[in-house]
């Protein structure tokens, strides 16, 4: 018998082993549901899939009665909207700072305590804030999301050029490079898929702050749509939401690896270190 | 006058002393190798040279200038590893010594003069042996091939001096010999000054034409810091001219025969 750690499963028997947490979930679902719903018809708490997909259908392809909108599709675009331009905006200003702060001492003197100090101010704290500063419309909802995640990204960037090795720094200044020359062609592409993979941690916190903001005050969103039914107890809409808001992120995040992979061929495995 | 003088160079951190009274004058063309036990200062000293560190005390002339107290391009350098720039092909890292130079705000050429520096750095991969890779990213090559690539780099902004740190101490014995070879070839087509620093003495004797020891010469067993090091033998190892190239080439190539037998 060999030992359990050198034991491996086959290639088909790791996505199938893989597969059976979510099979066993979905299978003690359907049986505690069909089980409430023998006592009571008329259930909410937990909706057969049949009401799943009656759900669905009514969200998604059939107009809304008041408003003639396709409210699932609205919900998802205006999410999207504002979660690409908040994590976007993060993104640039993250790579600004975070640069700046890694590649110049000067630069990190002033600005490194106080990004330290920013990122531990609870951003769901100064929610109240925002609404009163940007009003109650889109701003204040990207501005959340700029908040939570931007002192993330500039700390994680900072540290990220400090890690390259100071001899490539040095063999560019012998090859003639000024302090500008240097950050545009040495330490800013290198750090392109770092940010990339910066982006791809924060998006978690992103969604966060998207759906706390949107649960407050909105007209429209995943997170506004949840919240509103939530009143009616509608777990037939609630769950397929939180299912589509999952498979959002899973895609985004799968997205951006492809794009790192693409523009970024030599960071993948041994890239990184030369 | 000399080429390179260090005039009763001092080197102290803190209470520690690693380098004391370094005197040493240097001409041009002359190629140095350094040795020394670790800890002895000679890479301080390589540091010095390259302006990473700075003197405590003394003086380190160029051409009779003080050397620049930052690194520039009078100086190139070839460090045991990190010396070439992962996310650029070969072609572009020997092309970026070109593009600093020429394009002061993107550092990036473009057309007529982009092609004039591609054929000047494929001219320059050709001399290392590397023209058949310049589309390869460091990552695919092999570690002697990275230091080829290191070496052509730091030559295409023709600096006065070359240094190089340990710069085949990672490498297999039989590519090393190679890499020897190389560089006696660089050395003698571009009559530029090589210091060298090697751990292995033997390296140090073959190489160059001169070679230096650094070493303390006084021990304090209580305080080991209280003394540093100086140079305390300074060999002129081979002369120049074509017995002696032949007698390094021939001691070279029975060693790669040797090693070639062996594996």
């Amino acid at each position: 018998m060999r030992r359990l750690i050198n034991t491996r499963p086959t290639r088909l028997g790791q996505y199938a082993l893989g597969l059976l947490p979510f099979v066993i979930l979905v299978v003690i679902y359907i049986w505690a549901s069909d089980a409430r719903l023998e006592i009571n018809p008329n259930d909410k708490l937990m909706p057969s899939f049949g009401s799943f997909a009656n759900a669905i259908e009514r969200m998604a392809f059939e107009p809304s009665k008041r408003s003639g909108e396709y409210l699932f599709w609205t919900d998802t675009s205006a999410s999207l909207q504002r979660l690409f331009i908040g994590v976007s905006l993060s993104a640039f200003i993250g790579l600004v700072f975070g640069v700046l702060n890694g590649s110049l001492p000067l630069a990190r003197a002033k600005l490194s305590p106080i990004t330290t100090v920013i990122s531990l101010i609870p951003p769901m704290a100064i929610l109240p804030i925002l609404f009163i500063i940007f009003g109650l419309g889109e701003v204040s909802k990207v501005m959340l999301i700029v908040i939570g995640i931007t002192p993330f990204l500039i700390r994680d960037l900072q540290s990220r050029v400090l890690e390259l090795p100071s001899e490539q720094l040095i063999k560019a200044q012998t090859l003639g490079a000024n302090s500008w020359q240097v950050i545009v062609r040495v330490i800013l592409p290198q750090v392109m898929p770092r940010l990339l993979e910066a982006v791809r941690l924060s998006l978690g916190a992103a969604w966060l702050f998207l759906i706390a903001a949107e649960a407050i005050a909105a007209q429209e969103g995943l997170g506004y749509r949840i919240f509103l039914v939530r009143r009616y107890l509608s777990m037939d809409i609630i769950l397929p939401y939180v299912a589509w808001i999952t498979l959002l992120a899973f895609c985004t995040d799968w997205l951006i690896r492809r794009v790192s992979m693409f523009l970024y061929p030599w960071y993948q495995s041994n890239g990184r270190q030369s | 006058m000399a080429y390179l003088e260090a005039k009763s160079l001092w080197k102290t951190f803190g209470d520690s002393v690693v380098l004391e009274n370094v005197n040493a004058s240097v001409e041009k063309g002359e190629f140095i190798t350094i040795v020394g036990t670790s800890g002895c200062g000679k890479t301080t000293f390589l540091r010095m040279l390259l302006g990473v560190e700075q003197t405590s005390r003394g003086k380190l002339l160029l051409d009779g200038e003080p050397l620049a107290d930052e690194p520039d391009e009078n100086r190139g350098i070839v460090f045991q590893k990190y010396s070439v720039f992962p996310h650029l092909t070969v072609l572009n890292n020997v092309l970026l010594a070109r593009e600093f130079e020429q394009s002061g705000f993107l550092g990036k050429l473009f057309g007529k003069q982009k092609q004039l520096a591609v054929e000047q750095a494929m001219g320059m991969l050709t001399m290392v042996g590397l023209e058949h890779a310049a589309e390869r990213y460091p990552h695919q090559l092999s570690g002697g091939m990275q230091q080829r690539l290191a070496i052509a780099q730091a030559l295409m902004k023709k600096p006065k001096i070359l240094l190089l740190d340990e710069p085949f101490g990672a490498l297999d014995p039989g590519i090393r010999a190679d890499m020897h070879e190389l560089v006696l070839e660089v050395w003698k087509k571009t009559k530029i000054n090589i210091f060298m620093i090697t751990h292995d003495l033997r390296e140090g004797f073959y190489l160059g034409t001169r070679l230096w020891v650094f070493d303390k010469v006084r021990n304090d067993p209580q305080q080991p810091d209280a003394y540093g090091s100086c140079i305390t033998y300074d060999i002129a190892v081979g002369k120049v001219d074509k017995t002696i190239y032949k007698k390094i080439d021939n001691d070279m190539t029975t060693t790669r025969k040797t090693q070639a037998l062996q594996e």
